[in-house]
Order: structure tokens, then sequence, then C-alpha cells
């Protein structure tokens, strides 16, 4: 089959994880992949970036399935359900609210920065090789630290189920799944299938 | 051996569009990213099923 650009987006996807080892603000373009599949849902009403665009996915897929790293066995039927995608969705904008309140501490001041990365929302594991004062103001940094904490735990989840479960049984739990499934679910209120 | 085809749990699926494309056949797509849907197309290999990380896919004689 022809190969796209967005076929190779898993390097995209890869590059942005190893940066986040060498300095911490790049943890900013990851707001990208929170933006794009907010965007494409809520005004092109589709699910194209998990579709064709998303980079993890595709990195999922090629560690479970072309290098066979996958067990291939199906979830159990407890993480497939409803009740734990919503819950799941809701932990995780709650963990992400609470990222935002740090941010927040640290601008008006009342916290200090912490240059630590928080993995599996317990493990702080000191980040200061990957931090260098700049003339930014301490809350950027702050935000970078929080921000890759989520996107390193999502992976090492992502991984965790690609392993045990199928390549990308993350799919199933992702709180941008989750999410942009429910505003197209709300756009296609009323309206039944085509065919 | 009696012809099959791909048939979706529209509860279950999360429209992550793998099955689209393990399709060889384009057979498969995802309605308004809300859930996939087969066509008549779908020849019943299987692939979809194999690859739906949420198992949301069974095969079924085909009428």
């Amino acid at each position: 089959m022809k190969k796209h650009f967005y076929d190779y987006l898993w390097i995209a996807s890869a590059l942005y994880l190893i940066l986040g080892f060498f300095n911490i603000l790049f943890a900013w373009l990851g707001l990208l992949c929170f933006m794009i599949p907010l965007m494409i849902s809520i005004f092109g009403k589709s699910k194209a970036y998990c579709n064709r665009y998303c980079g993890r996915g595709q990195l999922f897929s090629l560690l479970g399935q072309t290098l066979r790293l996958s067990r291939n066995k199906p979830m159990p039927r407890f993480l497939k359900s409803r009740i734990f995608r919503y819950g799941f969705l809701a932990f995780f904008m709650t963990m992400f609210g609470l990222m935002i309140t740090q941010t927040v501490g640290v601008f008006l001041n009342a916290d200090s920065l912490k240059t630590a990365v928080t993995l599996l929302w317990t493990f702080r594991v000191p980040w200061t090789f990957a931090y260098t004062e700049t003339a930014l103001p301490a809350w950027v940094s702050q935000f970078a630290f929080g921000f890759y904490s989520i996107m390193l735990t999502s992976t090492i989840l992502g991984i965790v189920l690609m392993v045990l479960y199928k390549p990308r049984a993350w799919c199933v739990c992702c709180p941008m799944g989750t999410m942009t499934q429910l505003v197209c679910k709300a756009h296609a209120h009323g309206k039944t299938e085509q065919n | 051996m009696a012809k099959r085809k791909a048939v979706v749990d529209k509860t279950h699926c999360v429209a992550c569009g793998c099955c689209t494309t393990a399709c060889k056949l384009h057979a498969i797509t995802v309605f308004r990213g809300i859930y996939a849907q087969v066509s008549d197309r779908c020849v019943g290999c299987a692939k979809c099923a194999a690859m739906c990380p949420a198992d949301a896919i069974r095969m079924e004689a085909a009428t």
C-alpha cells in the first residue's frame, strides 16, 4: 500500500520522548497531541487524528505488530467497559488539573519549581539534567515538567498494555480517544448510519 | 465454507481506526468518529477482528 507522510508520525512521537531527556521545554510541543485531536473532532467531526495521524498509536503498532513485542491477547472485559474508559478519562483530567494547579502555584510564587518528572502519578524522578535556567519564567518550566510527566506516564502505560494485550490496547482507554469520541457522539446525536 | 462478514459491536468500538488500516479492501471505515462500519466489500478475512484492541469485531455468517 502507498505510504503517506502521516505514516511516519511515529518518528515525531519517539523524538518527542527523546527530546524530553535533553531539554524539558520540548514538552510544550506535546500540547499539539492535545489540541489537534480536539480541533479535528470539534470542527472536522471525526476521529481522523486517531485513525490516521496518531504517532503514538503508530509507535505501538510498530512495536507490537512489526517487532512482535505484543502477546496479542484480548483485553480483560473490565478494561474495555465504558465505566472504566470514562472513569479513566475523569481520573486523567483530574491529574491534569492538579498539574495546572501546581503550575499556577509556581506562577504566583507560592510554590518553587520542582525539576522532577512524576511517573505513574506516584514516583518522583529527579530530572534536573534536562533543565537549564533560561530567561523564561519558572512556571513555563514547571508546566513542561508536569506535561512531560503525563506524556511519559501514558507512554509507559501504553507500552505495558501493548505487551500484555493487543498492540494498540492503549487506544481503548486513551483519554484523548475517549474525549474525541464523546465529541463526535455529541455531533452525531440523532443522526443514524447512512448505509 | 460459509461466507463470513465482519460485524462491529458499536457499544464497544472505540473508533480508533486500527481495523481500517488492517483492511486491504477498504471495506471498513470509521463512521463520524463514533464506530466502525463494514461495507458490502467485506470478504470476511477477519484481519480487522484480529487487530481490534477492543475486540469489538466478530465474524458472522453473511446473510
